[in-house]
C-alpha cells in the first residue's frame, strides 16, 4: 500500500485532497512519535519541542504535504519542505553499506565530549538563520565520533538529531484508516483497542454501503459510527442506539471532516424508542414527536459542552499521545449548521419500524454482548447481517450459543483477525514486531425470517 | 446486490420476487447462488425445491423441498458472493477485501482502477464501496473471463457501477482516459512492477495504490518500483482465524474412568 506523491497539479475550492480553512487535520509529528489533530484555523498553533508554531501556513496545502519547524525573525514557523521520494532511499543506501561494513562501535567512548558544537553555538547559528538540516550537518561535522560510527549508527544519530533541531509535521488526511490507526497506536484504550484491520472486517461484515441503515452500538467514542458514516457518504443512517436516558459520546466524528448532508445522517436513538411500541402507532408517532422536538433542545446544552470536555481531556495527556488542537468542537468559525448525532427524526424511526435496519454492527467492550444482541437482532429486516466485536472470545461464544439455539441467525462465525506489517528492504525484508497480540474477536451472522411468521402478511 | 433500488431494499415487507438472485444456504460452508423463475426447482442432497414455494416469502426464510429437507434463502451480499461466486481464478477473501478496500481510502463517489478482474471477488465489494454514483473500472486481459465477470456482475445487479475492460495492463498500462482522475488503483497481477509506473499516473495526489502478491519476492520487486513514484510504503500480511463453537459436556475427573473421558475444545481453523 503505498500513497502517491503528491504534486500541486489540481486546484479549485472544494477539493477534499487541499486542506481549507476550519478543515480538520492530522499532524503526524517525527514520524509517528507524535500523532495530533487539529482545526486549521489562522489562530491555531501547535507545540513541537519547546516552540509555537502557528498552523495557518497548512491552509491549502495538500494533504500528504511535509513540513519543517524553521526558525525566522519572528520566532518558529513551520515552512513546506519537498517530500520526496528519496526519502525513500534512505534506509536503502545504509544497507548497501552495511554489507560491506568493516567499521565497528568497538573504539566509541560515551564521555559527552564528542560533540563541539555547545548549546550557545547552535543558538547563534539560528540567530544567524541557520535552517534546521545545516544545523544538523553542523552537528554532524563537529562529531569527533561520526566517522567511527558504523553506518547504521550514523543514520540513527542524524535521524535524532533531525527530529530534535529540524523536526517533520506530516499533514495527514483525517479518514477512518488513519483516525484509527492514529487511535490505536497512541490511545488504544480510547477506541477499546479496535484495530484498523478489525474495523475493516465490521464494515464489510455489516454490509455497510451507501442507502442503507444501520444501527450500532458505538462505545468507542464515534470510530464506528464515523466510519459507517463515511461508507454512507450523506444517504441513508446510522443510528446510535443506547439503553437509558444518554447517547454515546461520539466525539471521534468530529474529526472526520463530513460535510453538513453526512452529519444529517448520523442520528441517535434509545433502545425504547425504536423497539415495537404496544399501544395504537399513531399515538407513538404523536409521542416520538414531542419527544424528539424537547430532546433536540435539550440536546444542544447538554451534549456540547461534555464532549468539549473530553476534548479538552486529551489535549492534556503531554506524553506523546493523541492530542487535540484548538478544541475540535468549539472553534466558532467552523461551528457548523448541522451537528453530527442529533436525534433521529421521527419519520426515520417509523420507516426502521415498518422495514428494519439493513444491519447491525455492536462494539461494546464493556458490556455483555448477548444483553445486548437479543434486543436489537429482532430490529433487523430478515436476512441482514450483523456484527459484533469483542475483545474476549467468551461473551462472543456464548452469544453465539444462544443466537443458535434461540433459531435466531445462521451463518454464524466467530473470527479473529490477524496482521502483521512487513520491512520489505533489498535482502532485509522482515515481519515487524507483532502489531499485537491480539485485534479482538467478531461474531458475525446472518438474521433469519422468523419461522412462526413464514407467510405474507 | 445494493440498496441502490428503494423498491429492492431489505426490508421487512421485501418479498422475493420472480427474478430475483438469491442465496440458497444449506450449511455455512454449501451454498448456491440461484436464479428465481416462476418454473425453476432447485435439486440438492436435501430434494427438490420448487421456486414457486419460495415466491412471496421474505428473504431469510427457511424453505422446504419435497422431502422435508430445508434450506434458508438468503438476499445476496458481497460477502456471501465471495463465497459462492464460480473460481474462474484464485480470488481475494473478506480478510483481505476488507483491509483493501479500507486501505484504499474508498467513499461513495470514488473513481477506481483494478486489474486483473479475475473472478471478480474483489470487484463486487468495490462497487459497493463506491456505490452509489461512484465507478470502478477493472481490466483483465483474458477475454473469457472479463466476459464472465461481466455476466456476473450483470446478474448481481452491479453492471451500472462497473466496467470490465479487455487490456494487458502489464504490457500498455491503464488507458490514458483515466490519467490523474483515480482515487484509487488495485493490482492483483504477477508481475504488478510492470504496472505501477501506469498506475501512478492514472492517480490523484495523495490518492493510493495497493497491490496484492502472494510471494514475498514480488512484493519485493513491487517496493523496488513504488519507490520511485510513492510515498508512504507499507507492506502487510492479513488473516482470519475461525472458531467454532460447540456445546459439550466436560466430565468431572472423580467421575472418570482412567483414558476414558475425550476432550472437546473449540478448534481453530485457518484459511
Ligand atoms: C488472481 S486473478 C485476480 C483475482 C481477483 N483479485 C479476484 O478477487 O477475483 C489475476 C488476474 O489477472 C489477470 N492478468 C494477468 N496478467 C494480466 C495482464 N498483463 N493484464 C491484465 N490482466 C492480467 C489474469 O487473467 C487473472 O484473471
Amino acid at each position: 500500500m503505498s500513497t502517491m506523491k503528491s504534486e500541486e497539479t489540481l486546484g479549485g475550492s472544494q477539493n477534499p485532497r487541499i486542506t481549507w480553512e476550519g478543515c480538520s487535520v492530522l499532524l503526524d509529528i517525527n514520524d509517528g512519535d507524535r500523532v495530533l489533530f487539529a482545526r486549521l484555523t489562522a489562530g491555531s498553533k501547535i507545540k513541537i519541542g519547546n516552540k509555537n508554531c502557528s498552523l495557518q501556513p497548512l491552509i491549502g496545502c495538500p494533504f500528504g504535504s511535509s513540513f519543517q519547524v524553521e526558525v525566522g525573525e519572528d520566532g518558529p514557523f513551520l515552512s513546506r519542505v519537498n517530500r520526496s521520494t528519496e526519502d525513500n532511499n534512505l534506509g536503502e543506501k545504509v544497507d548497501c553499506q552495511i554489507m560491506e561494513e568493516c567499521r565497528d562501535n568497538r573504539s566509541i567512548v560515551d564521555n559527552n565530549t564528542a560533540q563541539s558544537l555547545t548549546g550557545e553555538d547552535i543558538d547563534d547559528m539560528r540567530r544567524k538563520g541557520a535552517t534546521g538540516d545545516e544545523i544538523v550537518e553542523a552537528l554532524i561535522a563537529n562529531s569527533a565520533t561520526f566517522l567511527k560510527k558504523t553506518a547504521f549508527s550514523q543514520e540513527k544519530y542524524r535521524i535524532k538529531k533531525q527530529k530534535k533541531y529540524a523536526p517533520r509535521v506530516l499533514l495527514r488526511r483525517p479518514v477512518t484508516r488513519s483516525i484509527c490507526e492514529a487511535y490505536f497506536k497512541k490511545h488504544a484504550d480510547k477506541v477499546g483497542f479496535l484495530r484498523v484491520d478489525t474495523l475493516s472486517l465490521l464494515l464489510s461484515f455489516a454490509n455497510v454501503t451507501a442507502n442503507s441503515d444501520v444501527l450500532v452500538v458505538d462505545m468507542l467514542n464515534g470510530l464506528i459510527t464515523g466510519a459507517v458514516a463515511e461508507r454512507l457518504g450523506g444517504t441513508g443512517y446510522v443510528c446510535n442506539t443506547y439503553c437509558g436516558n444518554t447517547p454515546y459520546s461520539i466525539n471521534i466524528v468530529r474529526m472526520f471532516n463530513f460535510s453538513d448532508e453526512t452529519c444529517k445522517r448520523i442520528v441517535h436513538s434509545s433502545l425504547a424508542e425504536l423497539q415495537p411500541s404496544n399501544g395504537g402507532t399513531s399515538t407513538s408517532i404523536h409521542q416520538l414527536e414531542d419527544a424528539y422536538n424537547n430532546r433536540s433542545q435539550e440536546n444542544k446544552e447538554i451534549l456540547s459542552p461534555s464532549t468539549a470536555v473530553d476534548l479538552v481531556g486529551m489535549e492534556e495527556s503531554d506524553d506523546g499521545n493523541i492530542q487535540t488542537v484548538n478544541n475540535l468542537a468549539a472553534s466558532p468559525k467552523t461551528v457548523k449548521s448541522i451537528k453530527p448525532g442529533e436525534k433521529a427524526p421521527p419519520e426515520a424511526i417509523k420507516s426502521w419500524k415498518e422495514n428494519g435496519f439493513s444491519s447491525l454492527i455492536i462494539a461494546a467492550p464493556e458490556l455483555d454482548a448477548w444483553s445486548i444482541v437479543k434486543e436489537l437482532v429482532p430490529l433487523l429486516s430478515y436476512s441482514a447481517p450483523f456484527v459484533i466485536y469483542h475483545q474476549y472470545l467468551q461473551p462472543l461464544a456464548t452469544c453465539m450459543h444462544n443466537l443458535q439455539t434461540q433459531k435466531m441467525a445462521i451463518s454464524l462465525q466467530i473470527t479473529e483477525p490477524w496482521l502483521r506489517e512487513y520491512q520489505v528492504l533489498p535482502s532485509r525484508t522482515h515481519p515487524h514486531m507483532q502489531m499485537s497480540s491480539s485485534g479482538g474477536y467478531l461474531l458475525s451472522g446472518i438474521r433469519i425470517a422468523s419461522s412462526d411468521n413464514p407467510q405474507p402478511k | 446486490m445494493l440498496p441502490t433500488d428503494p423498491a429492492k431494499k431489505l426490508s421487512f415487507n421485501r418479498r422475493i420476487m420472480d427474478g430475483d438472485l438469491v442465496i440458497a444456504y444449506e450449511r455455512y460452508d454449501s451454498m448456491k447462488p440461484v436464479k428465481v423463475s416462476e418454473n425453476g426447482v432447485l435439486q440438492n442432497r436435501f430434494g427438490v425445491f420448487k421456486h414457486s414455494d419460495w415466491i412471496g416469502k421474505p428473504f431469510g426464510s427457511k424453505v422446504f423441498s419435497s422431502k422435508g429437507g430445508f434450506i434458508y434463502l438468503l438476499a445476496p451480499t458481497p460477502e456471501l458472493w465471495t463465497l459462492v461466486l464460480s473460481h474462474r481464478t484464485q480470488i481475494l477473501y473478506i480478510a483481505d477485501i476488507s483491509f483493501v478496500v479500507t486501505y484504499l481510502e474508498i467513499v461513495p463517489g470514488c473513481v477506481v482502477l483494478e486489474s486483473g478482474t479475475g473472478s471478480g471477488s474483489l470487484t463486487t465489494s468495490l462497487a459497493r464501496a463506491v456505490a452509489p454514483n461512484g465507478h470502478v473500472y477493472t481490466f483483465d486481459f483474458h477475454e473469457q473471463r472479463a466476459a464472465s465477470a461481466r455476466e456476473d456482475f450483470e446478474r448481481t445487479g452491479l453492471s451500472s457501477l462497473v466496467t470490465v475492460g479487455v487490456r494487458d495492463i502489464q504490457g500498455e498500462g491503464f488507458p490514458d482516459e483515466f490519467l490523474g482522475r483515480a482515487d484509487s488503483v488495485f493490482l492483483d497481477l504477477p508481475q504488478p512492477w510492470l504496472a505501477i509506473p501506469s498506475a501512478a499516473k492514472m492517480l490523484q495526489q495523495d490518492g493510493v495504490l495497493c497491490s496484492f502478491s502472494p510471494c514475498i519476492e514480488q512484493v519485493q520487486r513491487s517496493c523496488e518500483t513504488l519507490k520511485s513514484h510513492f510515498t508512504d510504503i507499507r507492506t502487510f500480511e492479513v488473516l482470519l482465524h475461525t472458531y467454532e463453537v460447540r456445546e459439550g459436556n466436560l466430565g468431572n475427573w472423580q467421575d472418570s474412568d482412567g483414558g476414558s473421558a475425550s476432550l472437546k475444545t473449540s478448534k481453530k481453523r485457518m484459511r
